[in-house]
């Protein structure tokens, strides 16, 4: 039974499965879908309440997602921790800089590469909120609810996400 | 903090299937590695399922929002972008960061908390003049092609199985 968890990968339609049915759950136990982006609009809420209490009272952003340690904060630190509990028990946990297919065609270049993942991450942050949800809260809990918004973002993400990464690696990175 | 252990849970699976693999999730936007869409599918072919069966005895309520062009289709489009940059999504590089990737914890959440402080910023101006703008005419699926709810989920994960069945057939 132990083996199982300690397997270096499931088939994604196990896990998958998996993923679906703690969907449910999350919708039964605490009546909310599962996103991951919210957390980083608290998250960087606390920093601004911090750095600037004053300007911060103003931003009407924060009026709406309050900026504080809740279940849609925690599911981040929760993920972290999971992730590396299933990396560590399977051996798969290591620590590195570039990922071996950005560097097959950008070369290992760590600066490089941390530069274009914070233009990504900016990009990413800015998308999901002006969207409303990510690849979890969209993706897999709105269309689970069929919500139409949810699947048309879904098909967006892909739709725009398809045609950078063929520019990137196809055109780019020849 | 029921919050964490749905995370932690969360994490867990998002790992063993392998989507917090930089080189399978920008494998999937090359469309050479299907693993990402069949994990999603996987997940929502049984979510659709069980929610609505929650839902018909009253046990969970939707949270299903009206949508729009200007949020749903320029917000998308702009976390492609985005999205394949980076190689995570923001659940995933989360996930990422827990199997040592620096470049998830360096560069994709730090870019993630600046993008989200950027929107904020923002906010106030596109919020009744773009956001809002051709609003979606239904805020389901079953409501938008006026069809029952049953059938529209029969067809649904009709449509998604077959598409599966399809991608292993051609040795996706």
């Amino acid at each position: 039974m132990f083996e199982f968890f300690t397997q270096a990968l499931w088939s994604p339609y196990v896990a998958g499965a998996g993923i679906g049915v703690l969907s449910c759950l999350a919708f039964l136990l605490s009546d909310r879908p599962i996103g991951c982006s919210t957390a980083f609009v608290k998250a960087r809420g606390l920093i601004g309440k911090a750095m600037n209490p004053v300007s911060f009272k103003n931003k009407e952003y924060y009026w709406e997602i309050i900026p504080q340690v809740d279940w849609a904060f925690m599911i981040i630190p929760g993920i972290v921790i999971g992730a590396f509990i299933s990396a560590f028990i399977s051996g798969q946990f290591h620590v590195f800089w570039v990922p071996s297919l950005w560097s097959a065609t950008f070369g290992y270049n760590p600066l490089l590469r941390i530069v274009v993942a914070i233009a990504g991450g900016i990009l990413l942050g800015f998308g999901a909120r002006w969207a409303g949800g990510c690849t979890s809260g969209h993706g897999i809990n709105g269309s689970i609810q069929l919500s139409l918004a949810s699947i048309i973002t879904a098909c967006c993400f892909f739709a725009g996400g398809i045609a950078t990464a063929l520019v990137l690696f196809r055109v780019i990175g020849v | 903090m029921l919050g964490l252990l749905f995370g932690i849970m969360f994490g867990f699976l998002l790992q063993k299937g392998g989507v917090t693999d930089y080189n399978v999730i920008t494998g999937q936007l090359l469309l050479t590695d299907f693993t990402v869409l069949k994990l999603m599918l996987s997940a929502v072919i049984v979510g659709m399922i069980g929610f609505h069966l929650l839902k018909h005895f009253g046990h969970v309520q939707s949270h299903a929002a009206e949508g729009s062009i200007g949020s749903n289709v320029i917000g998308g489009l702009i976390f492609g972008v985005g999205f394949a940059l980076l190689g995570y999504c923001p659940g995933t590089v989360a996930g990422a960061v827990g199997t040592g990737a620096l470049d998830a914890l360096f560069g994709g959440m730090v870019g993630l908390l600046m993008g989200a402080g950027f929107f904020a910023e923002i906010y106030p101006v596109i919020k009744s003049r773009i956001l809002t703008w051709g609003k979606f005419p239904a805020v389901t699926l079953p409501e938008f092609l006026h069809l029952n709810l049953w059938i529209v989920i029969g067809l649904m994960e009709v449509f998604m199985i077959g598409f599966l069945v399809l991608l292993e057939y051609f040795g996706f």
